[in-house]
């Protein structure tokens, strides 16, 4: 969008600086000829300005409130490079269907931010501009990161690749399930749940978000327990089992602590939840590499700023800082179960997640390509409402490479909590199998599961029980893009 | 006991037929194929003995199940399994790996417990078969 | 694999029972490849309607079978006999795509080996080299050039004997995986394959490859210059062609073969020939002809013929 209106035109020299109160975007915010570098930080913004904000104005002061500017000309600039620390907004474009909204690419120099700090790439470009009275609403929906700055961070401790060699686990997504009721168990009652569920067939068994250390089961006790029934499970099966111990604590002493004790027991895999913070999520994710284990994530509170599609920030660009902070896995959306999940906007966070490249694709709301510079993958976890009468849709949408986790699924089964597993592990390999041999799950699934019941009592009557449940809702985060929307957006 | 390490063993041990759809598949991606057996079922065994090295350059199934059966034939009574690895950049591992074959008993495995101070417990997992020289486990 | 099978048993069914032969032979896709091999390759009338003829018996028990008329998997391991440079390898390639369209074999790659790639130098070294080749070729055609040398009656201990038994094993009991075709010159085939009746046996279709006549060799000559884009002037034509009589009469002759080196030579000679008009401009038409001196400065017209005479660079007798 070529600009040559006044009102949008930088002013120089002294006219710049003139103490007083300017336009952002004369200020220098808005700048339609820019060309981004290759080293740049990238980042798209949806903004609803206020009635009678101009959006070029409106991009230009997101721009300027998310990197040098203040509300006032400061002379104290003249001391600075400050031509190439602005950051710059140079494109501005209309959102497709949304009127009054508009997508507002920025680019910010590298030299803005600290390396490797998920805390400082944050803190600048959403820390203090979503407040600002200017905007009725603001969304950072994507954002590109240079090869130069991804180089900066660890990334996950141990990645896709390596957890399946380490749990000798190939060719199919992991099953998991949550063990429920989330709370109130004692550790003796939690740990059976462990046991039952890994015995009957599941390769992971996880602590919810909120299980840390309540007056109803002390993590240690719970720690105990739940290695008992993992050693005990990999005994009976003779595969490698894990839970995810959750280490979320009031502060890094306790979750070091927690920690240490989980490796002390054997753990393969410990968990921490996305509220603790970015930085203790980063320092936890250092601790995982030294220790070679696998580093859960909960993603906790995300809905609070993920989930309106006029205000906050997008699940993409939360997948993109913990596979820079360095997760292992992270819940990433079931498409069909009981949370929110649009099928396109789910896949582009799933590519995010796993590609070594992503490419523009605006249909699953990727606006940049991203190199991830040899970065490992982040296992996606799909979690929440799903069972296995839905096999056949969560591998043609989620592919292999996902933990699926059925809690309700597996431990709410009419025969008991092993044959639950059982049920969701058969359905599972059945799948894999059927697709392999080329079949067309997407549309003969739910005759392959049948089938496959016909030697597995448990997935007999869990298909009886569930096999109708769906959740059909509509979704309120689904990309725009031009110029068309698919039937599921 | 059966011990349920593999892609595929939840499922009814696969036919003949559907080894080779699997190969097949295998073949189709790109992925050279390999057999392994073993007669130390323990999870944390990474290496099982290859049968012959990964078989690289085979255009269809029939040349990998040959080699399965002469496996079959050496080792009536061993664990094999059926690997398939992946030279893509980023993957460079397994990609799919399913066991086609089994000693006719399995005894499975004992849970071994040192108690520690704080009531923690140091485990091991001991394969019954272990207990016998290499060669005489099945 | 499923769907392609049923796809096929409606492939000629007019609904009444009766049966088109055309439709049955467009679906198949078998004539394309007829058809390519008659384009590429000049003469052969014998071997191209060997060919035909079984394409055709083979297309034949394809639709008997839809009908569950049988006559029990047909073997189809060939023997192909003639000179050198008369097509063997060639006619092999299209035959493994025809069988490969009416789904004789699965997947229709020819794997070509000599004696080298099978038998090994050392006890223990034959079997696992005869099977990796084996396993290659798999879903295919195996082409095992000059066959005879697999057998040397003359070494009791030579390592041959091995691979040919595993061969006939695999030919006998997996001829659904791979289909063998043994080739190589007529008279001393005819000698292995009456030492080795086992093999001979297996062998359902022998097909002769005649040497080339003086104008079909000429042909071929033309049909390689076109896809080389040169050309030979009208005094050439006529000098390659007496290049050809005599050398037939020479040692080591070998078709289509020695009508390919001669015409690079002549290659050779016609650039040295250009660049030594040094000061002259060189026109298109420069480029592309070759003279009658590019071909009469061969040795075949000074040098004194019968059998005693000098090998001819870049000639092979294999």
């Amino acid at each position: 969008m070529k600009v040559t209106d006044e009102r949008v035109t930088a002013k120089t020299g002294a006219a710049r600086y003139k103490a007083g109160v300017l336009k952002y975007a004369q200020m220098g915010y808005w700048d339609s000829d820019y060309v981004p570098k290759d080293t740049d930080i990238l980042a798209l913004f949806r903004i609803t300005p206020q009635e009678g904000v101009d959006a070029q104005e409106a991009a230009a002061a997101v721009a300027g409130e998310s990197s040098t500017a203040t509300w006032t000309v400061v002379w104290t600039d003249r001391l600075t490079a400050c031509d190439r620390y602005r950051a710059k907004a140079y494109r501005v474009d209309p959102v497709p269907g949304s009127p009054g909204q508009y997508f507002a690419y920025i680019a910010y120099d590298l030299d803005l931010f600290e390396p490797g700090s998920i805390a400082n790439v944050s803190a600048s470009i959403i820390g203090n501009v979503f407040g600002f009275k200017p905007l009725k609403a603001l969304r950072l929906e994507d954002m590109r990161f240079p090869a130069a700055y991804v180089k900066t961070f660890q990334g996950p401790p141990t990645g896709i690749v390596v957890e399946r060699e380490r749990l000798d686990k190939f060719g199919r997504p992991l099953l998991g399930a949550t063990v429920k009721p989330k709370l109130g168990l004692s550790g003796k009652n939690y740990g059976r749940v462990v046991y039952e569920a890994l015995k009957g067939g599941l390769d992971f068994t996880k602590d919810d978000e909120n299980i840390n250390s309540q007056p109803f089961m002390h993590w240690r006790d719970r720690f105990l327990y739940c290695m008992e029934a993992v050693n005990r499970a990999q005994a009976a099966t003779g595969e490698v089992k894990g839970t995810y111990l959750n280490v979320t604590a009031g502060t890094m002493e306790g979750m070091y602590e927690r920690a240490e004790f989980a490796k002390e027991l054997g753990s393969v895999v410990v968990m921490i939840d996305l509220v603790i913070g970015y930085t203790a999520i980063q320092s936890m994710s250092l601790w995982a590499r030294r220790n070679d284990m696998i580093l859960h994530l909960h993603r906790a509170g995300h809905s609070t700023y993920t989930r309106q599609k006029n205000h906050g920030v997008s699940f993409r660009v939360i997948s993109k800082w913990m596979r820079l902070a360095g997760v292992d896995h992270i819940h990433a959306g079931t498409v069909v179960g009981k949370l929110e999940g649009d099928p396109n906007s789910v896949q582009g966070f799933y590519n995010v997640l796993r590609e070594e490249h992503n490419t523009v694709d605006l249909q699953r709301g990727i606006f940049f390509d991203q190199d991830w510079a040899g970065l490992r993958a982040v296992m996606p976890v799909a979690s929440g409402g799903i069972h296995a009468g839905q096999m056949h849709q969560l591998l043609h949408y989620l592919g292999e490479d996902t933990v699926l986790q059925f809690g309700g699924g597996t431990i709410g089964h009419p025969m008991g909590i092993a044959a639950g597993a059982t049920a969701n592990r058969v359905a599972l390999e059945a799948m894999v199998l059927a697709r392999n041999e080329g079949r067309d799950i997407w549309n003969e699934g739910p005759d392959i599961l049948v089938n496959a019941a016909r030697h597995c009592a448990p997935l007999r009557a869990a298909l009886d029980v569930w096999g109708e449940i769906t959740f059909n809702y509509e979704s309120t985060d689904t990309p725009d893009f031009v110029p068309t929307s698919t039937a599921a957006a | 006991m059966k011990l349920t390490q593999g892609t595929f063993s939840f499922l009814p041990d696969l036919t003949d037929e559907q080894i080779r759809s699997q190969v097949e598949y295998c073949l189709d991606q790109g992925w050279a194929v390999a057999i392994e057996y073993t007669d130390d079922p323990h999870p944390r065994n990474s290496y099982w003995e290859m049968f012959g090295p990964p078989m690289f350059d085979i255009r269809d199934a029939a040349g990998i199940l040959t080699e399965l059966r002469s496996c079959r034939q050496t080792f009536p009574n061993h664990y094999i399994k059926v690997n398939a690895f992946d030279s893509t950049h980023g993957r460079e591992s397994l990609r799919l790996s399913f066991i086609v074959g089994r000693p006719p008993k399995e005894p499975g495995f004992r849970l071994e417990r040192q108690e520690g101070p704080g009531r923690t417990v140091r485990y091991t997992t001991h394969a019954y078969a272990t207990d016998r020289p290499e060669g005489e486990r099945y | 694999m499923n769907a392609t099978i049923d796809h096929r048993q409606g492939v000629g069914d007019e609904g009444d029972g009766r049966l088109d032969l055309d439709a049955a032979l467009r679906d198949s896709h078998v004539g394309e490849v007829l058809d390519e091999l008659d384009r590429e390759l000049v003469g052969l009338a014998p071997v191209k309607s060997r060919i035909r003829d079984i394409a055709a018996l083979l297309l034949i028990d394809k639709l008997r079978g839809n009908l569950g008329l049988t006559a029990g998997a047909p073997s189809l391991h060939m023997s192909f006999t003639g000179n050198p440079g008369t097509g063997k390898t060639t006619v092999a390639l299209r035959m493994a795509q025809i069988l490969h369209r009416l789904g004789y074999v699965r997947k229709g790659q020819l794997t070509a080996v000599t004696r080298d790639d099978l038998v090994g130098q050392y006890i223990g070294h034959t079997a696992p080299k005869t099977r990796e080749v084996l396993k290659r070729a798999m879903g295919g055609v195996l082409f095992i050039d000059e066959a005879y040398y697999l057998y040397r009656p003359e070494n009791e201990r030579d390592y041959g004997q091995e691979a040919i038994e595993i061969l006939l094993q695999v030919m006998e009991n997996q001829r659904e995986d791979l289909v063998v075709i043994l080739a190589g010159y007529q008279d001393r085939m005819n000698t292995f394959f009456r030492s080795n009746p086992g093999l001979s046996s297996r062998v359902a279709h022998h097909i002769e490859f005649p040497d080339y006549t003086s104008d079909e060799l000429l042909a071929i000559a033309h049909l390689m210059l076109d896809g080389m884009q040169y050309r030979l002037s009208p005094e050439a034509d006529a000098t390659f062609r007496e290049y050809i009589e005599l050398r037939k009469e020479r040692p080591h002759f070998a078709n289509a073969r020695s009508v390919r080196n001669a015409l690079d030579r002549a290659r050779l000679r016609q650039a040295s020939r250009l660049l030594s008009r040094r000061g002259r401009s060189v026109s298109r038409d420069d480029l592309i002809t070759l003279e009658a001196a590019d071909i009469r400065a061969s040795r075949i017209f000074s040098a004194p013929q019968g059998p005693e005479s000098p090998a001819i660079p870049g000639e092979n007798a294999s």
